[in-house]
């Protein structure tokens, strides 16, 4: 995997965001060295859909979150956010496109501040934005949007973040996010730091808040069920680059991708007849560092198919399938086999 | 014949608070033998790390804790800290959840081994160090010998983790504590673990528990399993059974809450609605009632006790059992009850 491209893109206009070719650099210790966080990546969300954001620590799904809001901004490349570049505006014209784009976090506790008021802390983006409003119309927003998360402003509203556990901190921090009614919503991991049982709740409530709000979702997070069970598409990221972008059902039906295969047969199943990390290949070592990484396809130091080919030439997303999109030069599965048959580069354009 | 290896009996921990004693673990008691591993189960604040760390003595000085923890016959919870400190790594060891926290930050990792090596082993400064290379190599640290001069920071997440289980095997333990190991770890960092940890503990014919709260993850690698909630042990059963004739309410629960990679996109996840009672001031009966989908008049008032199913080693807490035709009946009532709430409350919509 580890490739650039921009085929598997739809239609400019369609698109509320829209990334393509972006770099995220941060200079590393030692003269000229550079961490290659982001490298080359192209992606877009449809208004309403969720696109699932999927790879390990480290490989660069948070900061390429974090550069699509301009938190901070990327090294080169471009963002469209309906239809205007973020990456040349700056000052006020862009702090004007900010409610639209909110976002939530990992770590639901240390996201909040733990000495305001609950109440308080969903109000904030209503101060910022709306400082017209009457004390009693900010009351009524941050009461409503509070029940639509699943808590009671009158219980609530005056108490401080600890009072909450974990599953309710994340619950707050999604009022906070959604009472400016944005278009989008990025979740950097919003669930990776809860208990399964709370984490059901937060998925479900989500899928709920996107049909409520009418939201268009970048869900960020290396559970690749989770990522499965909440998104359209999926787009599987290992170290700065794309692997496998497809539909969330075909790209479970078809992994294509030898790392995408790989992140399948580590997930847990909860089925005692079933042995762990038989089938697919788990896989071994770590991560190679970003400051160096490997030349050609960066996954090719992990991967059992790496030939010669994948040390010489970086490999490009390719069609394999319906709306299905991989960047190897030896892909894996029924997709995999049909693109080998054809040629390796019959089915690029 | 020697004894079970581990017999917890009736072992319970309190924590005194400001609005009174919280009860952490009610009068749990559970048994393990040798090369047998254990997962324990259940969400956070369920009690599961308070047992794990009750039965090492590992525990705060305010926590007041009653009850026996026999380890090969003898019992660990009246021995004095001095004493424990003869039982802890050498006997029993613990790998914990953060592996950043858990080691020492401005020790080099291979010191951090060796330590246990030359307090417990006797072991000399070469023979000692030489042993903690080929424990970084035996857990699958590359380059063992230079890792060893390192410092934890220097180390990813994964490789800090097989440092703690490097640790923790050094002096041959009869019996491994693991605490979360995997829930701060990515995916396949967590699969690694776990697979190291399930070849050591074969490889050694230890015993082992394995603390989560991810049923997926001790579906495949445990022997057994108990399921915990709000400090009890509420089903109890060899990995095989529990999940083929799960009877307590709350791990049919737990199971349906983890979301499913084969099934379609969308899928709406089974949550568990609201939350674990507070241990402060629980109200008597079955203490996952007021969350239960089959829950009855009866289960709040009288809580169940732990009782023995047909299958031989399985035992669960539950008044109207899952698959049983009072659960059934439990449920269908509970259902229509609901449905007609709804329709009620349809109804008085529609009036408006």
């Amino acid at each position: 995997m580890a490739g650039s491209g921009t085929a598997h893109l739809r239609d400019r206009a369609d698109a509320l965001l829209r990334v393509e070719h972006l770099v995220v650099e941060f200079p590393a210790a030692g003269r000229g060295r550079k961490v290659h966080a982001v490298s080359d990546v192209s992606l877009d969300v449809l208004p309403g859909e969720t696109l699932g954001l999927v790879g390990e620590s480290g490989c660069g799904k948070s900061t390429l979150g974090r550069a699509v809001m301009q938190l901070p901004r990327p090294t080169s490349g471009s963002v469209r956010f309906g239809g205007q570049e973020l990456t040349a505006l700056k000052g006020e014209p862009l702090r004007r496109l900010r409610p639209q784009m909110q976002m939530i976090f990992q770590d639901p506790i240390s996201s909040l501040n733990p000495r305001r008021r609950v109440g308080d802390i969903v109000a904030e983006p209503l101060a910022v934005w709306r400082s017209g409003q009457s004390h009693g119309d900010v009351q009524a927003a941050v009461r409503a949007v509070l029940a639509d998360v699943g808590l009671d402003y009158d219980t609530a509203a005056d108490r401080l973040p600890h009072q909450f556990s974990g599953g309710q901190c994340q619950r707050i921090s999604i009022a906070r996010a959604l009472v400016l009614e944005p278009k989008l919503l990025v979740c950097d991991e919003p669930v990776s730091a809860l208990d399964v049982s709370v984490q059901a709740q937060i998925l479900n409530l989500l899928e709920d808040m996107k049909a409520r709000y009418g939201l268009t979702m970048l869900f960020i997070a290396h559970d690749l069920a989770v990522v499965k069970s909440i998104s359209d598409r999926v787009a599987v990221m290992y170290l700065g680059k794309l692997c496998e972008v497809a539909p969330s059902d075909g790209l479970y039906d078809a992994p294509t991708h030898p790392y995408t295969a790989a992140l399948l047969a580590s997930i847990p199943v909860p089925n005692p007849e079933v042995r762990p990390g038989v089938g697919g290949g788990t896989l071994s070592n770590d991560l190679p560092s970003p400051i160096d990484p490997p030349s050609g396809c960066r996954f090719r130091t992990r991967c059992p198919r790496a030939g010669q080919r994948c040390a010489e030439e970086e490999p490009v997303l390719r069609h394999c399938g319906d709306d299905h999109w991989v960047a190897c030069h030896f892909p894996v599965g029924k997709l995999g086999q049909a693109l080998s048959h054809t040629g390796p580069d019959a089915m690029a354009d | 014949m020697k004894p079970v290896l581990l017999d917890v009996a009736g072992l319970s921990t309190t924590f005194p608070t400001g609005r009174g004693p919280l009860i952490a673990l009610d009068d749990v008691s559970l048994s393990l033998d040798r090369g047998r591993t254990l997962g324990l189960v259940g969400e956070s604040g369920s009690g599961k790390t308070v047992l794990a760390r009750s039965i090492m003595g590992l525990l705060p000085a305010h926590a007041h804790r009653q009850g026996h923890v026999w380890f090969e016959g003898q019992d660990l919870a009246a021995l004095s800290p001095r004493d424990l400190r003869d039982i802890w790594g050498r006997e029993i060891a613990m790998v914990f959840q953060d592996p950043m926290t858990s080691l020492n930050p401005v020790m080099k990792v291979g010191r951090q081994i060796t330590e246990s090596l030359r307090h417990h082993l006797r072991m000399g400064k070469d023979e000692a160090r030489t042993a903690a290379v080929d424990l970084l190599d035996s857990v699958g640290i590359p380059e063992p010998k230079r890792r060893a001069d390192e410092y934890p920071h220097q180390l990813s997440g994964g490789m800090r983790q097989r440092v703690t289980i490097a640790i923790a095997l050094a002096c041959w333990p009869k019996l491994l504590l693991a605490d979360e190991p995997t829930t701060a770890l990515d995916v396949t960092v967590q699969s690694q673990i776990l697979d190291l940890l399930q070849a050591k503990q074969a490889e050694r014919s230890m015993a082992m528990i394995l603390v989560t709260h991810d049923l997926g993850v001790v579906a495949g690698r445990t022997n057994e399993i108990a399921v915990m909630y709000a400090g009890r042990i509420v089903e109890r059963a060899d990995t095989a059974t529990l999940f083929a004739e799960t009877r307590m309410p709350y791990t049919e629960s737990l199971l349906a809450s983890i979301p499913r990679v084969e099934r379609p996109s969308h899928t709406r996840l089974q949550a568990i609605a609201g939350r674990p009672p507070d241990l402060v001031t629980r109200p008597g009966g079955c203490r996952f009632a007021p969350r239960c989908p089959y829950a009855q008049p009866r289960c709040a008032e009288e809580e169940p006790p732990l009782l023995p199913a047909p299958t031989p080693g399985h035992t669960f807490a539950c008044w109207y059992p899952v698959g049983t035709p009072a659960g059934d009946e439990a449920l269908a009532r509970n259902t229509a009850s609901n449905e007609a709430s709804n329709k009620a409350a349809d109804r008085a919509a529609d009036g408006r």
